[in-house]
């Protein structure tokens, strides 16, 4: 029982201590939410006329372009707010907490977990911002407060899924440059799915890749419960993904942590 | 629960055989310690001698690949969550949360030792009154000095109370002023009655602090003892003269026999323990003979001598120890 409520005790404040920081210290929470709004602004004004024409015959859901891009952008907020996580972590491990932690009598997996509730918050943050831009931008979705929970759902359980990833990452990084580069393909990802143009309009070896990629039934199920569009088994891949990823990133970061200090 | 009423009698840290290496290299090579309640061990030994592995298998940090170690009365790796509760680690880089004040790093520990808030405030508050940190309480740690990060370093680790401290080289970087303080505050810890476990590279700190001093090289403990036992186990002091040329040293040298002389700083040894009566007879000898010495000083044997004459080499860094060695 007491060891229960030491590690939700130690959990929140390790979560207090994260939040602080990024409070204190908000250039990289800004530079997270300042990329998914430079992408929706570049390839909706930028882009967007070229692109919408080009992609208007296809099942983009709708005849407007905003539309079919920001679900896409939406889960990219996620994916970049996720793996801040990484370069926060690798700070603390290099700078020598991390062992101070591990020689003191608290719940083992609190400072992972506060380092992971604090990096889902702040990323449901900027999805939120992200949200609210694009939809100053003309994005009119047409979904019922049902589907909005839904989609909130899916949006959480990635980051989560990412965060948990991004932590291990971070713990096994030898500098945190390293933390802040090894995510980066992961932000590319959603390109090579369907967050900007449906896989039909590209190549059959890039669009094989793009269909079974995590990312395209993540978006998929967001553009459906958003737009209405067509989920059909995209949701259950969706979730298997997330809850997949979410594993094997606890998993990893777990091990990572327990392994010691460095040498 | 028996262990518990034995804690008290047995000693706060006891070893056997500790080993330790990473792939071929052997870092830690059979290492047995017992360190009595209350009272400050040194270890002594140079970069690489296997030091921070030590503490940080004693710490709960790493396990080691063989052996056995209890610390507090709990065993390392069988019982990690009970020694963590009572231990406390200063590691030779200071683990502060530099984008946190020096205040709030205080305040984060109490949490994380489940103190109420106002007991944690109170703590925080007298550890910084105490390490001279009042003033900067409010600042983030990111903009204290050396000296200061250290101090804030070793108060974060006493908010728990811990009955055994492991310090890491905690001076080491240390200006000499930070470092007096440090010791001030290690001193006044022993007064308290915990156990401190010690490693430095200075000879000067655990011939200042410490009760007992072993000697680590390459992984293995050359020797045990207090300061004063480690002095007595190598040869006495000796009188250094030192001659204007090579013919002065040259002629001082036949009429001493055996003493070691060193043609390029054009010194010579005499064995001796430094007492007046030696001191007459070697300028006695001098006089007769009409040979001039330069200077003479009286060389008592401290720790440095020790560590030389136990590890069969200078401390790594000491070059000009290193240059006396080969021209002998």
């Amino acid at each position: 029982m007491t060891t229960l409520s030491y590690a939700v005790s130690d959990s929140a404040t390790m979560l207090r201590r994260n939040l602080k920081h990024a409070l204190r210290y908000p250039s990289m929470t800004v530079s997270v939410v300042a990329v998914p709004v430079l992408i929706l602004l570049l390839f909706n004004y930028v882009f967007g006329g070229a692109l919408g024409a080009g992609i208007g015959g296809m099942s983009t859901g709708g005849t407007r372009y905003i539309d079919y891009i920001a679900p896409g952008v939406i889960l990219m907020a996620a994916t970049s707010g996720a793996l801040a996580t990484a370069v926060g972590v690798c700070v603390d491990k290099t700078e020598g907490i991390v062992n101070r932690f591990r020689t003191m009598g608290i719940s083992r997996g609190s400072f992972l977990t506060g380092h992971v509730v604090g990096g889902v918050i702040q990323t449901m943050i900027s999805v939120a911002l992200v949200i609210g831009i694009a939809l100053l931008m003309g994005f009119r979705p047409s979904a019922t407060p049902i589907e909005w929970l839904a989609a909130t759902g899916i949006l959480a359980l990635l980051a989560l899924a990412l965060t948990w990833l991004s932590a291990a990452l971070g713990l096994v990084a030898k500098t945190p440059e390293t933390a802040s580069n090894t995510p980066m393909p992961l932000q590319f990802l959603p390109f090579l799915g369907s967050a900007i143009v449906p896989p039909e309009s590209m190549p059959t070896g890039l669009r094989w890749f793009a269909e079974y990629q995590p990312f395209t039934p993540i978006i998929e199920t967001l553009r459906g419960l958003l737009m209405g569009t067509p989920i059909g088994n995209s949701a259950i891949a969706a979730l298997a993904w997330c809850l997949g990823l979410s594993l094997a990133g606890y998993l990893w970061a777990r091990t990572a942590f327990n392994r010691g200090a460095k040498v | 629960m028996t262990a518990s009423s034995a804690t008290a009698l047995s000693p706060a840290i006891t070893a056997a055989g500790l080993r330790k290496s990473y792939g071929d290299k052997v870092v830690l090579d059979g290492i047995d310690l017992s360190i009595p309640e209350g009272t400050v061990f040194a270890l002594l030994g140079p970069n690489g001698a296997g030091k921070t592995t030590t503490v940080q298998i004693l710490s709960t940090l790493i396990p080691a690949n063989a052996g056995e170690a209890h610390v507090a009365g709990h065993h390392v790796t069988r019982d990690a969550d009970a020694v963590r509760a009572a231990i406390g680690v200063t590691g030779q880089f200071s683990a502060v949360d530099n984008l946190l004040t020096a205040q709030e790093n205080l305040i984060l520990m109490a949490d994380l030792h489940h103190l109420d808030r106002r007991e944690g405030r109170r703590r925080a508050a007298e550890l910084l009154r105490r390490f001279d940190l009042t003033e900067v309480a409010a600042k983030s740690a990111a903009t204290f000095s050396g000296g200061m990060r250290r101090k804030l370093d070793l108060a974060m680790t006493l908010v728990g109370d811990p009955r055994v401290i492991f310090l890491d080289e905690p001076t080491t970087g240390l200006d000499p002023r930070s470092r007096r303080i440090m010791w001030d505050i290690i001193r006044g810890l022993v007064a308290d009655g915990v156990t401190i476990f010690l490693t430095t590279q200075y000879l000067e700190e655990a011939d200042q602090l410490a009760d007992r001093i072993a000697v680590l090289d390459h992984g293995k403990l050359v020797a045990e003892g207090t300061a004063e036992e480690l002095k007595r186990r190598i040869p006495g002091g000796h009188i250094r003269l030192q001659f204007a040329d090579l013919n002065g040293l040259e002629s001082a040298a036949a009429l001493f026999g055996s003493v070691t002389r060193d043609t390029e700083a054009l010194t010579l040894h005499i064995p001796g323990d430094g007492g007046i009566p030696a001191l007459r007879a070697v300028l006695d000898v001098l006089d007769d003979a009409s040979v001039e010495a330069e200077s003479l000083t009286v060389h008592i044997p401290d720790l440095d001598d020790v560590f030389l004459t136990l590890t069969g080499h200078p401390r790594s860094g000491d070059q000009a120890g290193l240059q006396k060695e080969n021209a002998r």
